[in-house]
C-alpha cells in the first residue's frame, strides 16, 4: 500500500474493522458528520450508518460508561476520548468497572478506548497530557501507543480483537507522519520492538518519543555513538523480555516519555533494569521527561518535553559513567 | 437512530400511561389496580417473595453478627420494591442493581449463599450476569446507571424488545453519572426504567440535604416521564414498572419511577443510625411497613389465610438455614485462582509468571 499518514492508518483499521465485525461501534464526542477533531474517524459514519459510527452528548464518563453496557450486550465498543486531558471524567469508570468488570463477573469486554495523548501541537491547556502511568497502574487493562503508521494500524486491529479492554494512545503529534503500511501484518499487544539496533547505549521510548529517539540515535551515529532504541509499544503488558536483551548487550539505559519523570511509566521500566541486570550496569539508569510540573504553556512546551539534546546528553552521561 | 425534537416534545407531552394508575399522590388507584392482571397464586407469590427475601436479609445479618460475614447492607423494608419489580419484569430483561439489591438476585434466582461469598470475602462477584440477565452489583454509587443505558442502547441497535431496569438509590441522583445516564438515556430512546428506591436516606445524611428538588421531575428534562409512587405498596410497585416496561419495549423510551421507601436497617452493618435519625421516625415507618401492609389486604380479600401465612414462613426460615449451611460449608477458592483467575481472558505472560512466583510462594507456608 501506498504510504499514509498515521491519522490515516488509524482511520484505515477503523474502517476494517467495522468491515469484518458488525459488533463493533465507533462512538464518542464529534466522531460522526465532522469526523472527529482529527478527521480520523472522517467518512466512517457516512459508509457505516448512524447506527455503527454515532456522536454521543459531551459526557466522557458516560461515553464510556455505555461501553460496558454495549459490550455486556455483545458489542465491541470502540469509544473515542477527544483528548488526553478530558479523559479525566472516565476515570472512575475505566478503573472501577473497564478494568475489573471480568474479575468481578466473568464477563470479558472488549472495548478499546481511543485517545490521542502527548504534546507538541501548541495547545492551549488540558491538550497535551501524558496520562498513561495512571491506566499502565490499573491491573485489568491493557495500555498501548503506536510510534508509526504501520504500527498503529496492526495494533489497533490487535486491540479491537482482543477480548478484554485495551487503552489505546495515539501520539497525536505524529499523526501526520507517513510510511507504508502493509495491513495484512500482525503485531500483538505486549511485544516491543527493536526500532534502531545499536550497541552503546539503549534508549526505550513509545510512542511520541520514538521518533525522537530515533534522531538522537542518527545525530549519534555522526559522533560513532551507537543507540539501539526499543519502542515499547505496549506499557501493559511490559515486554522487559526485548527490554533486558538489550540492555544485557549495551549495559546502560535511558528511558524516554512526555509525561513527567516523577512517577511516570520511566519509573517501572528504570526499576526493573536496574534489579534485573543491576550487575551487568555500567551506569544508573537514566530518565527523561516532563518537569514535575503542570504541562506549561505551549510556548514553553519545548523546553519541557524530552529532546535530541536531552536523550544524548543522557547517553553521553552513561558512557562517560565511572 | 435519534428522536428529533418533536418527537421529544411529543414524548414528554403524551399521555403518560402511569398517570392513569395512580392517584396524584402516587397510590395506586381503584382503576391501577384493577389492570394489574394478577391472579390469587400470584398475588400470594409476590407475598411469599417478600418474605423469603427479609427472611434471608435477617439471617445475613445474624452472619455478620456471628461473624460469618464481613458485612451486610440490609433491605429491610425494601422488599416491595425488590419483589413489586422483578415480577414485573420478563426473565429476559436486564437489571443493573446498586449494591443492596440481593432480594431482587434471589427472586431472579441466584443462590443467595452464593450472593453471600461476596460478603465473605470469597468473592467479588460470584454469578454469570448473563446466565440470569443480573449485572453485578455495582458499589460505587451511581456508575452502574450508565451501564443499565448503554446495555438498552445495544437492545435498540439489535432490535430487541429486551428492557432493562436500572435501580439506585435516593444518593444516586447526586452523582454526575446518574445525570450523564439520564440524558444519554432520553437522546438515545433508550428502552430502560430507572427505578430510584428513595428510602430517605443515604448513609446518615437525609434526602433534604441531598436533594433540592423532587426526583421523579427531572426526568422531564431529560425529555421522558417520571413519576413518584408509593414503594411500599408491592401492587403498585409491580404496575409502575410493568406500564413503563412496555412503554419502553414499544419504542416509547425511558421512564423514571421514584419509588418512596424507607430504609429500616442501617446503611450497613458497620453504620449506627441512632447518631442521625429518631426512634420516632423508624417508627412511623415501620407502621407502613410493606409486608404487613400487603398481608392485611390479602386476608381482607380472602386470597390468604393463617394457614398459608404460616407455610411461608416456614419455607423462608428452611430456606435462609439452607443458605447459611451452604455457605458456612463453601470451601475457599485457592488463593491462586481467586486473586489472578479471572482477571484477562488472554492473560499476559508476564501475569503468569507472577501468578506462579505467588503460587509457589505459598507452597510449604
Amino acid at each position: 500500500m501506498d504510504a499514509v499518514t498515521m491519522a490515516k492508518a488509524i482511520n484505515l483499521s477503523l474502517r476494517d474493522a467495522l468491515t469484518r465485525d458488525d459488533s463493533v461501534l465507533i462512538f464518542g464526542e464529534d466522531v460522526g458528520a465532522l469526523g472527529g477533531v482529527f478527521r480520523i474517524t472522517d467518512g466512517l459514519q457516512k459508509e457505516f450508518g448512524e447506527e455503527r459510527v454515532f456522536d454521543t452528548p459531551l459526557a466522557e464518563s458516560s461515553i464510556i460508561g455505555i461501553s460496558v453496557g454495549l459490550a455486556l450486550r455483545g458489542f465491541r465498543p470502540v469509544p473515542e476520548i477527544q483528548f488526553d486531558g478530558f479523559i479525566y471524567p472516565a476515570f472512575e469508570q475505566i478503573v472501577s468497572h473497564v478494568a475489573k468488570y471480568r474479575n468481578r463477573s466473568g464477563v470479558p469486554l472488549p472495548i478499546t478506548v481511543r485517545v490521542p495523548f502527548g504534546g507538541h501541537i501548541g495547545a492551549v491547556e488540558h491538550h497535551s497530557e501524558s496520562p498513561e502511568a495512571y491506566f499502565a497502574h490499573t491491573a485489568g487493562l491493557k495500555v498501548v501507543t503506536p510510534s508509526t503508521p504501520a504500527d498503529a494500524y496492526a495494533l489497533l486491529q490487535a486491540a479491537i480483537d482482543d477480548p478484554d479492554p485495551v487503552i489505546f494512545f495515539e501520539p497525536k503529534a505524529r499523526y501526520y507522519l507517513k510510511e507504508e503500511i502493509d495491513t495484512a501484518a500482525r503485531v500483538a499487544i505486549g511485544k516491543a520492538r527493536v526500532a534502531q539496533e545499536g550497541s552503546g547505549v539503549t534508549v526505550i521510548a513509545y510512542g511520541p518519543t520514538v521518533s525522537i529517539a530515533l534522531q538522537a540515535a542518527k545525530t549519534a551515529a555522526a559522533e560513532q555513538i551507537s543507540l539501539e532504541v526499543i519502542d515499547l509499544r505496549s506499557l501493559s503488558p511490559l515486554d522487559m523480555d526485548t527490554v533486558m536483551a538489550s540492555v544485557r548487550k549495551t549495559h546502560r539505559a535511558v528511558v524516554v516519555h512526555e509525561a513527567p519523570v516523577f512517577c511516570g511509566f520511566g519509573a517501572e521500566v528504570a526499576a526493573r533494569i536496574s534489579h534485573d541486570a543491576f550487575d551487568l550496569l555500567e551506569a544508573p539508569v537514566a530518565r527523561i521527561g516532563g518537569l514535575n510540573v503542570p504541562y506549561p504553556p505551549a510556548r514553553y512546551e519545548k523546553l519541557y518535553l524530552p529532546d535530541v539534546d536531552r536523550i544524548l546528553q543522557a547517553a553521553d552521561a552513561a558512557l562517560a559513567y565511572g | 437512530m435519534f428522536p428529533t425534537m418533536a418527537d421529544v416534545v411529543r414524548v414528554v407531552a403524551a399521555d403518560d400511561p402511569l398517570r392513569a394508575l395512580f392517584s396524584p399522590a402516587g397510590e395506586l388507584t381503584a382503576e391501577g389496580r384493577s389492570r394489574l392482571g394478577l391472579d390469587a397464586a400470584a398475588l400470594r407469590e409476590l407475598y411469599r417473595n417478600m418474605v423469603l427475601i427479609r427472611r434471608a436479609d435477617q439471617e445475613a445479618l445474624n452472619l455478620q453478627r456471628q461473624g460469618e460475614l464481613g458485612l451486610w447492607g440490609q433491605y429491610l423494608g425494601q422488599e416491595a420494591i425488590h419483589v413489586g419489580a422483578m415480577t414485573a419484569l420478563r426473565t429476559t430483561d436486564w437489571v443493573f442493581p446498586s449494591y443492596r439489591e440481593f432480594g431482587m438476585a434471589m427472586i431472579r434466582g441466584v443462590d443467595p449463599a452464593d450472593m453471600l461469598t461476596m460478603f465473605r470475602g470469597l468473592s467479588h462477584g460470584p454469578w454469570d450476569p448473563r446466565k440470569y440477565h443480573f449485572a453485578p452489583l455495582a458499589i460505587p454509587v451511581a456508575t452502574q446507571v450508565p451501564h443499565a443505558v448503554g446495555f438498552a442502547l445495544g437492545c435498540r441497535l439489535k432490535h430487541s424488545d429486551e428492557v432493562v431496569l436500572s435501580t439506585f438509590g435516593d444518593g444516586a441522583t447526586s452523582e454526575g453519572d446518574w445525570h450523564e445516564a439520564m440524558n444519554f438515556a432520553g437522546v438515545f430512546k433508550a428502552p430502560v426504567v430507572f427505578l430510584c428506591q428513595n428510602n430517605g436516606w443515604a448513609i446518615s445524611v437525609p434526602l433534604s440535604k441531598q436533594t433540592a428538588g423532587s426526583i421523579a421531575d427531572r426526568a422531564s428534562g431529560y425529555g421522558f416521564p417520571g413519576i413518584r409512587i408509593d414503594g411500599n405498596d408491592v401492587l403498585g410497585v409491580y404496575a409502575a414498572v410493568m406500564a413503563a416496561a412496555d412503554r419502553a419495549r414499544q419504542g416509547e423510551g425511558p421512564y423514571l419511577i421514584e419509588a418512596v421507601t424507607y430504609r429500616m436497617g442501617a446503611h450497613t452493618s458497620s453504620d449506627d443510625p441512632t447518631r442521625y435519625r429518631t426512634e420516632s421516625e423508624l417508627e412511623a415507618w415501620n407502621a407502613k411497613d410493606p409486608i404487613a401492609r400487603y398481608r392485611a389486604w390479602l386476608e381482607q380479600q380472602g386470597i390468604i389465610d393463617e394457614r398459608t401465612v404460616a407455610a411461608i414462613a416456614d419455607a423462608a426460615e428452611s430456606a435462609a438455614q439452607a443458605m447459611r449451611a451452604r455457605l458456612t460449608a463453601m470451601p475457599a477458592p485457592p488463593p491462586g485462582e481467586a486473586i489472578f483467575g479471572r482477571v484477562y481472558s488472554n492473560p499476559p505472560e508476564s501475569f503468569l509468571r507472577e501468578r506462579e512466583e505467588f503460587e509457589s510462594s505459598l507452597e510449604g507456608s
